[in-house]
């Protein structure tokens, strides 16, 4: 197959809650693809099972070839693979700066005994680190002005923003980023799908998207995947999606919330 | 805002020391340590020994417990490794002291490692125990392997010597410790700002984003037992080697407990507030001496009040500074700090 990052069949329960019922599906180099569908869909769960936080009952996932199900979550970044989470996942005492810095962790190789001494190698190594840090990641995000802020004290909005560059300083090959229009206004939200569109276009980065906002999802997005139930129930370019009857119907029960900007 | 000069700016931004305020009273700090031993008495040395022993191994416990969020009841027990170690290698295979010193770190470093293991598993209180055990099990080891340690009797060890020089002084062997104290200082504070100081603030912070970055946590936490345990083999080597003899009693549960409240004290996560608590910490008991010793003539015996009075001081310092205090004297110095960078417009 051609996929980047293909899904076989995968099934994921919790005692008797199926969260993720034979699903399928597959994502191509350098596309946008978004995951949409009603609260409990198990779309968190999906994400969480290519990360491996979870592990499947069974079925394959496999990235650029690899099937990646028995791999430890700290193997994941090495591939390629960067997240951001729904709820803010950052270390929240931290600066942004050394969050960000964080990001690059897998990328660097100072140990404890060059890192010790600070000198030669790690100083390089730290001072190229910085300056991509400046010009590539805090540049593109436009967070200049809070990069010595510690973290906690920043309004969520900001928050997703430091956590969309820490997984930039992973320097991946997919992202999977999990609502990260969540709980921003239109301003911010439209700030978050131009960096999406940049981040997919400078640097090639495939997108795994999962967002309630259809205005973004249907405007940014390649190919979209709706899942219910665990299930997955339609999958195909936003036009086909948009006027797909099940995929309606599954939203029926809260169009409001999640249809009114399908227009 | 970019600007001309912006390589240069975060090139400066990186640096450790990055005011010319901050570097003149470095300068004023080494100075004074410098001269300090010429001009002080065997009283003032000894007490600047001790403190030196006291930051050497609260950098080395704050590693572990301030920065990667490991808490250890066994600094003692560790400490204990390495000064056995030094004198064992000393003593039986004739290696010189200064070779016993990283070769102490390295055998604490190992046990140090192999007690982490459970951190794997098990966090805070649990964790606690486990390292308490580990107190308990070399306090035992100490006493008990006696065709190694001597048991209680202990090993008497020559002072540390070179070509002749012996350091057999508590001014001779200041240079020693202030020695080890800045080697261990510059060390953590570099080891803190690059790669795998940042990993382990992380893992302290939240391990399930840690991991998600591709930081192995296992890993990293047993490389924070090892490194704190290596700065508490160090201290063990020297202290064996300040004293000429060392004995089980050396290293006791409230060893463990002392350096703890230190780095409590002093801010946790911070090298300078281990440095601060080093220095408080020491300092505490010997104000309590001093006091019993001046009011002998008044109060004759009242050592028996006072020498339970300092554990007691110390528990209500730790209980005032985790209420009040959280963030220890570090904190405070930089409150200081900033009152004066900012004066007279403070307000
Ligand atoms: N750790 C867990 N334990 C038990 N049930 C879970 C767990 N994680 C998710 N679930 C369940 O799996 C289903 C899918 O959840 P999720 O993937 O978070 O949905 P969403 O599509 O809103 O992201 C939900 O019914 C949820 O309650
Ligand atoms: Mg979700």
């Amino acid at each position: 197959m051609d996929y980047q990052l293909s899904i076989e069949n995968v099934h994921l329960s919790f005692g008797g809650v199926q969260a993720l019922n034979g699903v399928s599906t597959g994502v191509k180099k350098g596309e946008i693809f978004s995951i949409i569908g009603p609260n409990g869909a198990g779309k968190t769960c999906l994400l969480n099972c290519i990360n491996r936080f979870y592990r499947p009952q069974s079925g394959s996932i496999k990235f650029e070839g690899h099937e990646i199900t028995g791999l430890s979550p700290h193997k994941i970044p090495k591939l390629g693979v960067a997240r951001t989470f729904q709820n803010v996942e950052l270390f929240s005492h931290m600066t942004v700066l050394d969050n960000i810095k964080l990001g690059a962790h897998i990328h660097l190789k100072s140990g404890f005994f060059s890192g010790g001494i600070y000198f030669g190698r790690c100083r390089n190594e730290e001072m190229h680190l910085r300056k991509h840090i400046e010009n590539d990641i805090i540049d593109l995000l436009e967070i200049e002005q809070i990069r010595k802020s510690v973290v906690y004290s920043l309004p969520y909005g900001l928050q997703k923003r430091v956590e969309l560059a820490r997984a930039l300083a992973m320097k991946p090959s997919i992202l999977l980023l999990d609502e990260p229009a969540t709980g921003m206004n239109l301003e911010e939200t439209e700030d978050i799908a131009r960096f999406i569109l940049d981040i997919n276009d400078q640097w090639g980065v495939t997108i795994v998207l999962i967002e309630h906002d259809m205005g973004v999802v249907m405007d940014i997005s390649d190919r979209v995947c709706v899942l219910d139930f665990g299930v997955k129930i339609a999958e195909g370019p936003p036009e086909e999606i948009r006027h797909n009857p099940m995929v309606i119907k599954a939203y029926l029960g809260e169009k409001d919330l999640t249809l009114s900007r399908l227009g | 805002m970019r600007c001309g000069d912006f390589k240069e700016t975060y090139v400066r931004d990186e640096e450790i020391f990055q005011s010319l305020f901050v570097k003149f009273w470095l300068g004023v700090l080494a100075a004074f340590l410098l001269i300090f031993p010429f001009i002080a008495n065997e009283y003032m040395l000894y007490i600047a020994n001790m403190i030196g022993f006291a930051i050497i191994g609260a950098v080395g416990l704050n590693l572990l417990t301030g920065f990667t969020g490991q808490i250890s009841l066994g600094h003692a027990a560790f400490i204990g490794v390495g000064a056995y170690t030094s004198a064992i290698l000393v003593t039986r295979l004739g290696l010189s002291f200064w070779l016993s010193i990283p070769l102490a770190g390295l055998v604490a470093a190992s046990a140090g490692m192999i007690i982490g293991i459970p951190s794997l598993r098990v966090k805070g209180l649990y964790l606690c125990i486990a390292t308490l055990a580990a107190q308990f099990i070399f306090e035992f080891i100490f006493i008990h392997w006696e065709s190694m340690t001597m048991g209680i009797t202990g090993i008497n060890v020559p002072p540390p010597s070179i070509g002749g020089f012996e350091f057999n002084t508590e001014k001779r062997f200041y240079w020693i410790t202030l020695f080890f104290v800045v080697l261990g200082v510059i060390y953590a504070k570099n080891l803190v700002r690059s790669r795998m100081g940042r990993a382990f603030m992380a893992i302290r912070d939240r391990d399930l984003s840690a991991e998600i970055i591709g930081i192995n946590i296992f890993r990293y936490k047993l490389s924070a037992f090892a490194i704190s345990s290596f700065y508490a083999g160090v201290v063990g080597a020297l202290w064996v080697f300040y004293l000429k003899v060392v004995t089980p009693d050396h290293f006791p549960l409230l060893l463990s407990v002392e350096y703890l409240a230190m780095i409590i004290v002093g801010g946790l996560g911070s090298i300078l507030g281990a440095i601060f608590g080093g220095i408080f910490m020491t300092l505490v008991p010997e104000i309590i001496n001093t006091l019993s010793a001046a009011l002998k003539t008044i109060m004759p015996g009242n050592e028996a009040f006072f020498e339970p009075l300092k554990s007691v001081v110390f528990g209500m310092l730790i209980i005032l500074f985790l209420i009040f205090e959280p963030r220890g004297l570090a904190e405070i110095w930089n409150r200081i700090k900033n009152f004066f960078r900012l004066w007279p417009f403070s307000y």
